[in-house]
């Protein structure tokens, strides 16, 4: 029971974590229709960046200045990049933002070096938040899910209830008339691109310190975003939500579970012997493919609903 | 171009042969498996118009095939000679290729790119679970001389392999080209130039997308036959995501557009990854500038910029555009050097410093705490910068100004 309980707080957290990045992809593809590869490294970018910066100032500022910084980056990239490459096509912009992969992963490296930086928990949120079955609950978990659910309430009351938000919105799906009103649709189109990047950044900011901070994260994490956007469907935000959560879930649940798909046969008398593939994968326990399970998932629904659970883009 | 690419090889050979190069006899091999998978994969990107990002699942898993296979044939339970047995590699592509593409070509464009992204990371995952038959992360590996041959080789050196690596790259090349002028071919090029039309001529566009990646992984398949019996041993590296981007990066470089861009773009990285890699360990920051300087400036890659020059060279004109291309290079010389100082100096700073190595210029140390290197590789990058970007829009203005002169005479011939 409390393995239920341990699991299912840690899925949420991390699959809140999952939806800070992922709504920050689906929001920059809905708008612009272009799938940023580089969103995970953005992420990446910003727990370094609160990194140094905590090493100066403390975290509460880095939780406000690296999200921004991130954000001055990706108003760099679409005003000096992704508008010139727009002009060669769809597969030029997304050739554009995959070759930005590299560039910022091995800058990282560069500047700051190959080794995982000591980039702890604030002091200040660096106790347990209650105890349940002699487990703790750590408070900085409780503020990663109250920084997550207050950037999303946030972000949701901007596009809907806000002026600047009916002009991204108008500008998302007649941009030639909200540019012929006087609107000028470029600088949305850079806002809004900054703002995901801004969100990959906070989420970073979060993220670096609940795992760790290394080169490596953005191959880690790049993934099974993509996997949630699209299992969450292009173009809806509610959609990413649920599969975020989902994802979240699963991936915590999975390494917990150790049954295989040999015990669900076992009741009906089946016993496997030999050595080779066919029992290898029947006999696999499910926390080892706990990894797996996200692309297998992505695969089924692709299958079944292509257009992901509540997308509204086609492509 | 391609007798140029049958002849280079010999051309190698003859000068090494003396001495039995093997740096250079395995650089070679390695460009002949490279050209074959980025040949395949400009049968998606460049032909059909399909950004693939699980291109190496392929390659590897008629890696894997083969290697299991030489060891059945070992045991003496499979007598196929080893000419063959890219071919079962091959077959193996193509059935994984069946299974994955009908999945994944019920989308397009965008969608297909995740859908493949996933794909080649459930593989990546897969391949280091199954310790049956991937072998986990040690790989598996087998012996290539299983003594069956058609034309008597034992295939223990290394260039006999060369050879057999050349006869496929050869076989497999023409297969691809002459796919390009079928129907099938031609209709991959119309669904990646206006999908909608091609509903309306008659065919189905996913069917033309599912062929089209079938038959992509039979070609990146039989190029993984040939890693394995390079190599004898093959490992979950040649499934992962690393390899895919550089058949992307190879495909690309060279050219998508044009038949032998890929071949151009495999020899061309091969050789920047063995020798930039041996000077310097900030080649992705390299490749990756270049990559997108291409996207946004060259996009039909290196035989795109020489096919551009095709009107001005028919039109005997090329010796006008000498003098601009002298005035552009000094300025962008200078500008490279800039940038890769400022590269290099930086990455001393953090890894050199790691790996207890120093920055070595012409025998002098650089010590890269001083401001001194950081400026005058700053300087040099921006201060060629800007020149460049001036003598840049001469050169565009001589340019346009040509091709302007020359299309009167093009639309009378």
């Amino acid at each position: 029971m409390e393995i239920v309980l341990v699991s299912l707080l840690n899925g949420l957290v991390y699959g809140m974590l999952l939806f800070m990045l992922a709504s920050g992809l689906t929001l920059i593809f809905s708008m612009m229709g272009v799938l940023n590869f580089a969103h995970a490294s953005i992420y990446m970018i910003g727990a370094y960046l609160a990194f140094t910066i905590s090493q100066f100032a403390g975290f509460f500022p880095a939780l406000i200045i690296a999200p921004i910084l991130c954000g001055l980056l990706g108003a760099g990239i679409e005003i000096w990049g992704l508008r010139r490459a727009h002009v060669n096509g769809h597969i030029a912009e997304l050739l554009f933002t995959f070759g930005l992969v590299f560039i910022i992963g091995r800058s990282v490296q560069m500047v700051w070096g190959m080794l995982p930086m000591a980039y702890r928990v604030p002091q200040l949120l660096d106790f347990p938040l209650f105890t349940f079955y002699g487990a703790h609950f750590p408070a900085y978990r409780g503020f990663m899910l109250l920084v997550s659910a207050g950037m999303l309430a946030a972000t949701w009351v901007l596009l809907k209830k806000t002026r600047v938000g009916m002009i991204i919105q108008a500008s998302l799906s007649h941009p030639q008339m909200a540019s012929a009103l006087g609107h000028n649709v470029p600088m949305v189109f850079t806002l809004v691109f900054a703002g995901g990047c801004a969100l990959a950044g906070l989420a970073g900011v979060i993220g670096g310190n609940y795992q760790t901070t290394e080169p490596g994260m953005a191959d880690a994490m790049g993934p099974i975003v993509f996997v949630v956007v699209v299992f969450g469907g292009l173009g809806s935000l509610m959609g990413c939500f649920i599969a975020s959560i989902l994802m979240g879930m699963i991936q915590t649940f999975a390494v917990v579970i150790n049954a295989s798909l040999l015990d669900v046969v076992k009741p009906l008398g089946i016993t496997l012997t030999g050595d080779n593939l066919f029992t290898e994968f029947m006999t696999v326990p499910v926390a080892r493919i706990g990894a797996l399970l996200p692309f297998v998932l992505m695969i089924l629904i692709l299958l079944f609903r292509p257009r992901g659970l509540m997308g509204t883009r086609d492509t | 171009m391609l007798i140029v690419a049958i002849a280079m090889p010999w051309a190698f050979y003859n000068y090494h042969t003396g001495r039995q190069s093997g740096f250079v006899v395995s650089m070679l091999s390695q460009m002949g498996m490279m050209t074959i998978l980025a040949l395949s994969y400009n049968m998606l990107l460049g032909q059909a118009g399909l950004f693939s990002l699980c291109h190496a699942t392929f390659f590897g898993i008629g890696g894997y095939a083969t290697i299991h296979f030489l060891t059945l044939a070992g045991d003496g339970s499979l007598p196929l000679p080893l000419e063959l047995f890219p071919l079962l590699a091959g077959l193996s592509g193509l059935g994984l290729a069946i299974v994955f593409g009908y999945m994944a070509t019920k989308q397009r464009a965008t969608a297909f790119a995740m859908i493949t992204l996933g794909i080649g990371e459930l593989m990546t995952t897969a391949a280091l679970m199954f310790h049956h038959f991937f072998g986990g992360e040690g790989g598996v590996n087998s012996n290539r001389m299983i003594g069956h041959s058609l034309f008597g080789f034992k295939y223990g050196a290394s260039i006999q392999v060369y050879y057999l690596i050349v006869a496929w790259t050869v076989i497999s090349a023409l297969a691809m080209l002459y796919l390009t002028r079928t129907p099938l071919g031609r209709m991959a090029n119309a669904s990646r130039d206006n999908f909608e039309r091609v509903q309306f001529v008659g065919y189905d566009p996913r069917m033309v997308r599912f062929l089209q990646f079938m038959l992509s992984g039979f070609f990146a398949g039989i190029g993984g036959g040939l890693y394995a019996i390079t190599y004898e041993i093959v490992t979950f590296d040649a499934l992962a995501a690393p390899l895919s981007a550089n058949a992307l990066l190879m495909a690309y470089i060279g050219g998508t557009s044009a038949f032998g861009g890929p071949i151009l773009g495999a020899v061309l990285i091969t050789l920047l990854q063995s020798g930039v890699s041996l000077m310097s360990n900030s080649w992705l920051v390299y490749v990756g500038a270049l990559f997108i300087s291409m996207v946004i400036f060259a996009p039909n890659g290196i035989m795109g910029l020489i096919a551009a020059h095709d009107p001005i060279v028919r039109g005997g004109q090329f010796g006008r555009l000498l003098v601009p291309y002298a005035k552009v290079l000094l300025p962008g010389l200078i500008m490279v050097l800039g940038f890769i100082g400022l590269v290099e100096l930086a990455s001393f700073l953090t890894i050199g410093a790691a790996q207890g190595k120093t920055l070595v210029l012409f025998g002098t140390r650089i010590d890269d705490h001083a401001p001194l290197p950081w400026l005058s590789a700053g300087l040099c990058l921006v201060g060629g910068g800007l020149w460049f970007g001036s003598e840049a829009r001469s050169f565009r203005r001589v340019w346009q100004g040509l091709m302007g002169e020359l299309q009167p005479k093009r639309s009378l011939a």
